[in-house]
């Protein structure tokens, strides 16, 4: 069942993040990511790693993706259906790709003695999940926050009119 | 088959050698149950909700609806009929035989996914909420989850959803400005009531929401009057959450995103029959699902510190007054609901973000601060 339910999963994720860029309305896109996000919370849970997969869904198909919805429902959603592909777009979008590829392929090939490390080591979650935290990547996440803190600090700055 | 599934499911339950197809046929019953229950609370808050304002106006409320063997009943068919009892089962039924209306200007995909995206998400929290102790060999909660409290505010944050895709479906101004109203209040308050159970975790120390129950058993101080509940240790905390359930329910003080004055029903004026009535059921849904939430965190849950009515139940009487016990806390909180939708005035909606940002989010965070501090000097540093 475990082996079934990753596939549907993982089926599920790949289809929606296809949709995501095929789609032309962005609302449709934004709502496939949402799909996606959830059935990666499903892919989260079968690793036993619960904690991730109710932050998943709480941070970002919650929160981050409904102010997304938000903003585009803002935007004049005709110009985007309207607009053709460029050089420039397909050129980066190729290159970005492939790097992500790369690094990707590069990670599962050095990586696979790690590969059995499941439910054993984050059982459950929250407990060993925050010890770690707090511990052995203590640097990692405090560099997180402050990036968080300055992308906050940075929206203020451009959301403000007249800087005194 | 059997021991993969018993490996796969262990680390959900508590009780990891249960038996894969007791597990799942009792889960079935459970989950069919809870929302038969929570169905028919969903129809008679209504009539609650109906008749509690009829009180507040000094008017009389439904009472006209009577069934043709019952209502000729001596005492008891007048009785009910005064009491509007059948008139919930007419509401339902009107619902399902009204057009099914779909103006031709909507979206259609949306227009038909958005009534369902609002109903489910209450259904799907109430499944974490431990109802009772045991009854017989089962816990009385669906799912005894870990991470209980994160899985109940990630499926609240999904509820958001209903509402936007509902305003943007209509593709007409006033649900757009009702959507749009919806999505910032919810988001805003979302923040606000995660940060405010925070301390409430910190005291407790686990997210598990049988472990929260646990911890409020006994008295406060050892004295016998008062019960150990959060709601005494966290006032403030209790206080940001109730605020912010409201909001989240689109209740009165706060119930922008359908502001009658201003946006003619908000969200939900181009819909009709059936698709309005799960819009409408799922407020009320969104509602016993919060109620029961306030319960369990800072109400004690099902027990009562008198009479050892805080420990699991032994035999069956006990698990059905535990099961009694929560119910009875939780319709307090409805009528509580109910109570002040009649009594206070809307917010102005600039007044109810600077009351979310502004006034919430700082005091939950220093909430957090100074209940982090206290647990610091009491644990003799």
């Amino acid at each position: 069942m475990q082996a079934a339910l990753f596939y549907f999963f993982a089926a599920l994720t790949l289809v929606c993040g296809a949709l995501i860029i095929l789609n032309r309305n962005p609302i449709n896109s934004a709502m496939f990511l949402v799909l996606s996000i959830a059935s990666m919370a499903g892919l989260f849970v079968l690793l036993h790693a619960f904690f991730l997969a109710a932050v998943q869904v709480l941070v970002y198909a919650g929160a981050v993706m409904v102010l997304f919805l938000f903003v585009i429902m803002l935007l004049d959603l005709k110009e985007e259906d309207r607009r053709k592909f460029n050089l420039f777009g397909i050129i980066t979008g190729v290159i970005s790709v492939a790097a992500i590829a790369y690094i990707s392929f590069a990670a599962i090939r050095s990586g696979s003695a790690s590969v059995s490390r499941t439910a054993s080591d984050i059982e459950g979650g929250t407990l060993p999940l925050g010890k770690l935290l707090f511990t052995n990547y203590l640097l990692p996440f405090e560099i997180l926050s402050v990036l968080l803190l300055v992308a906050m600090v940075g929206v203020i700055l451009l959301s403000k009119k007249d800087l005194k | 088959m059997t021991h993969l599934a018993t490996i796969t499911m262990s680390p959900w339950f508590a009780q990891a050698d249960l038996d894969w197809k007791t597990f799942a046929l009792w889960s079935v019953v459970k989950i069919v149950c809870v929302v038969g229950v929570l169905l028919f609370f969903v129809a008679y808050s209504v009539l609650a909700e109906r008749k509690i304002s009829a009180f507040i106006q000094d008017r009389l409320g439904p009472n006209r609806v009577a069934l043709p063997l019952i209502g000729s009943i001596p005492v008891i068919g007048p009785f009910l009929t005064k009491l509007g009892f059948w008139q919930p089962m007419v509401d339902g039924l009107k619902s399902f035989l009204k057009e099914d209306f779909t103006p031709a200007h909507v979206r259609k995909v949306y227009f038909w996914l958005a009534p369902a995206i609002t109903m489910i998400p209450a259904f799907l929290t109430v499944a974490v909420i431990p109802f009772g102790s045991t009854l017989g060999n089962q816990q009385m909660v669906i799912a005894n989850l870990d991470v209980g409290i994160l899985y109940t505010f990630g499926i609240v944050s999904l509820g958001v959803y209903g509402i936007v895709l509902a305003g943007y479906a209509a593709n007409s101004k006033y649900p757009f400005l009702g959507g749009i109203r919806s999505s910032a209040q919810m988001i805003s308050y979302e923040i606000a009531m995660g940060m405010s159970v925070i301390p409430v975790f910190m005291l407790v120390g686990n997210l598990n929401l049988n472990s929260v129950i646990t911890y409020q058993t006994g008295h406060l101080f050892n004295w016998v009057l008062l019960p150990n509940w959060l709601v005494f240790k966290q006032p403030i905390a209790f206080l940001i959450f109730l605020v912010a359930a409201f909001a989240e329910t689109n209740r009165m003080p706060f119930d922008m995103p359908e502001c009658e004055t201003e946006l003619v029903g908000g969200y939900n004026t181009e819909y009709s029959s059936m698709k309005f009535a799960l819009f409408f059921m799922g407020e009320y849904a969104n509602m016993i699902a919060s109620s029961a939430m306030m319960v369990t965190l800072f109400f004690g849950g099902w027990t009562l510190p008198w009479f050892g009515l805080d420990q699991p139940a032994g035999n069956f009487i006990g698990g059905v007054l535990h099961i009694g016990i929560f119910i009875a806390k939780m319709l307090a909180f409805m009528v509580f609901f109910i109570w002040v939708r009649w009594m206070v005035p809307r917010f102005r909606y600039d007044q109810l973000m600077n009351l979310g940002w502004q006034r919430f989010i700082p005091l939950a965070l220093v909430n957090i601060v100074v209940t982090g501090a206290v647990l610091w000097l009491l644990a003799g540093h």
